[in-house]
């Protein structure tokens, strides 16, 4: 399983699949890979750690379909959802003993190789109580292929003081058609940092994480940076539930028009007292031919609840362009350097390799006109 | 003396208002010039149109830098050509650090950006959004470190001594004089100066060759920089209007 070269990928996919962290120089506690349905490489590096493909991991574990398999999506949410029921190709299954903290990022990879491909993928991560996981999900379809569709469900577990930092980095093709379904819960004095990242152009993405935090102290933070180009379609959204005492949650996105449309949908519920909960949404309009949606939603059901949100959605200020051109940038470069520092978000909590990666990310994107 | 740059019957709008009202000047390598005049006098939009931001509309005249016409050119190839601005007021520049900057102004010059930052005790604002929640001083500083590292020929200073307490206004003026290179009074210079200041507080720390004053988008009078300003200390810039230098320097002009 874990000899990806027999996979015949050509120089430019393996070029790919290396800038999405797949990149033998770079320290990692596992990897795992999936091209097409097929989980090719599953490889862990410290005892006591469990990456295993999901059916495998379905097989061996009776308590997986029993406790955690279906328990925070369901089936019928939508068809793309009761697809990935019925004819699950694989996925990822991650398992972190109590007490173990990782210290480095478990790397996994789905990939689309095959034209019209329609993958399906079931992935289950649980971080038992005051483990540690920094998990990072690179998604990608072949540079060349005219059109796929990527369905994925995760059911994320943070027990007790658990804490699993979770980045998400898209680099799907204009004719591909994404559907993430993801399901959280966090307990007692746990910590979920979700960070996403979508850089490319895309047909149509459609996403809203679930996340419950069920116990005390719970935290919850969800990043999304995304740049939304012509024709395509993008509505990433999240929603988190604060169910307990002094639970706190933050939303945060931030969103790049070079056309089509956007839909940043963001909720927080208050169903206990004593909670806090910031919603921020910000877009840059880069074009006149695309639609930008800012939605943010605060429900409270007590009064002892902090609940806050900011949006703003406008074009670039011309005087900061300006002022970059006063310091000897073309008028493109200084556009390029705004872009770049509004989706430079500083994110809490996650390692500074991993924020490398993001950056690196958003440096390849070649972001500008 | 060799003239860096020159200013010929200057006629500038912003939005269909006249902001500068046939301006001439000539600045030659190694000289700083001061422009006294009061809020709204024209001052800054002559310092922007030099810098070539769009708004201003040059309406009539020209701008000469190194012997070359550049009147129409955009503010970063003028900026690429040696001339540099310090901001009165920058704006801030969400999620760009001023590290990120002073690395694009140091490009091609290779200065030591860390070196340059501790020598002015700034070190500690380099991975800072740039402006953000700076004060006056700290400004006026992030703006001169960019242009040290920029390291232009022609430095435009607008109002360098405003919300600046006497604390800072040591060190700004010691970041000044390196940038004009008058750290040493001996040396001949390579680098010349604009600066306005509508209190002239600034020649107690910058010494200038030559002082105007600019009324109503008009240059009334030219001459010695302390002299001007003690007039208008003593007079105020309302006097400047009925001065009898005032005759003197149209007399000049027409000759």
């Amino acid at each position: 399983m874990n000899d990806v070269k027999k996979l015949s990928l050509s120089k430019e996919e393996e070029e790919l699949l290396k800038l999405l962290g797949l990149d033998p120089s770079l320290k990692r506690e596992g990897e795992f890979l999936q091209i097409d349905g097929r989980a090719v490489r599953c490889q862990k590096q410290v005892e006591g750690l469990e990456i295993l493909p999901i059916k495998e991991a379905l097989q061996k574990y009776e308590w997986l379909e029993k406790d955690y398999y279906w328990k925070l999506l369901t089936p019928g949410k939508d068809e793309f959802t009761k697809e990935v029921a019925e004819n699950l190709d694989d996925g990822y299954f991650i398992r972190v003993p109590a007490g173990l903290k990782l210290v480095y990022p478990i790397q996994a990879c789905l990939y689309i190789h095959t034209k019209d491909y329609r993958q399906k993928v079931h992935n289950i991560v649980i971080v038992e109580e005051g483990a540690e996981l920094n998990l990072i999900t690179s998604c990608a379809v072949h540079p060349h292929i005219s059109s796929a569709l990527h369905i994925g469900v995760s059911e994320y577990y943070v027990k007790k003081g658990g804490k699993l930092t979770y980045t998400m980095l898209h680099m799907w093709g204009e004719k591909t058609q994404v559907r993430p379904g993801t399901g959280v819960i966090v307990e007692e004095g746990g910590t979920f940092i979700s960070t996403y990242v979508s850089l490319s152009p895309v047909k149509d993405l459609r996403t809203s994480p679930i996340c419950r935090l069920t116990g005390k102290g719970a935290k919850a933070s969800f990043v999304s940076i995304v740049v939304n180009h012509p024709n395509s379609y993008v509505d990433v959204g999240g929603e988190v539930f604060l169910e307990a005492e002094n639970t706190n949650a933050e939303i945060i996105s931030r969103t790049v028009i070079y056309g089509g449309e956007n839909i940043a949908k963001s909720r927080i519920v208050a169903k206990a007292p004593k909670v806090r909960g910031h919603l921020e949404c910000e877009g840059l309009m880069l074009s006149d031919n695309g639609i930008m949606r800012a939605i943010p939603e605060l429900d409270s059901h007590f009064s002892d609840v902090e609940l806050t949100h900011e949006a703003a959605v406008g074009k670039i200020a011309r005087e900061e362009v300006e002022y970059l051109m006063a310091r000897g940038l073309s008028e493109d470069e200084a556009t390029s350097l705004i872009v770049k520092g509004f989706l430079t978000v500083k994110i809490e909590g996650i390692s500074p390799e991993l924020q490398k990666q993001i950056d690196k990310a958003l440096e390849t994107a070649k972001l500008g006109f | 003396m060799k003239t860096l740059l020159e200013i010929k019957d200057l006629w500038v709008e912003v939005e269909g208002r006249e902001v500068l009202k046939g301006i001439s000047l000539k600045i030659p390598v190694g000289e700083t010039h001061v422009i006294f005049g009061k809020n709204g006098s024209g001052k800054t939009s002559l310092l922007m149109t030099i810098m070539g931001f769009p708004e201003y509309r040059v309406k009539h005249g020209q701008i000469i830098f190194k012997g070359k016409d550049i009147t129409h050119l955009p503010p970063f190839e003028r900026a690429r050509k040696g001339i540099g601005i310090m901001f009165q007021r920058p704006p801030t520049v969400k999620g760009v650090k001023l590290r990120d900057i002073l690395e694009l102004c140091a490009k091609h010059n290779g200065i030591k950006i860390e070196e340059l930052a501790m020598e002015f005790g700034f070190e500690h604002f380099l991975d800072r959004e740039i402006n953000r929640g700076f004060s006056g001083g700290e400004i006026k500083k992030s703006e001169l470190l960019q242009l040290l590292l920029q390291d232009p020929d022609l430095v435009l200073l607008d109002e360098p001594e405003s919300g600046v307490d006497i604390e800072n206004m040591q060190l700004i003026g010691k970041m000044i004089k390196k940038l004009l290179q008058k750290e040493d009074p001996h040396l001949p210079r390579q680098k010349s100066g604009l600066v306005i200041t509508h209190t002239g507080f600034i020649l107690q720390y910058v010494t200038a060759d030559l002082g105007y004053v600019i009324i109503d988008g008009e240059i009334y009078c030219q001459g010695n920089p302390i002299e001007i300003f003690e007039g208008i200390q003593k007079y105020g810039y309302e006097e400047c209007k009925k001065c009898l230098k005032r005759k003197k320097f149209l007399q000049l002009e027409v000759e």
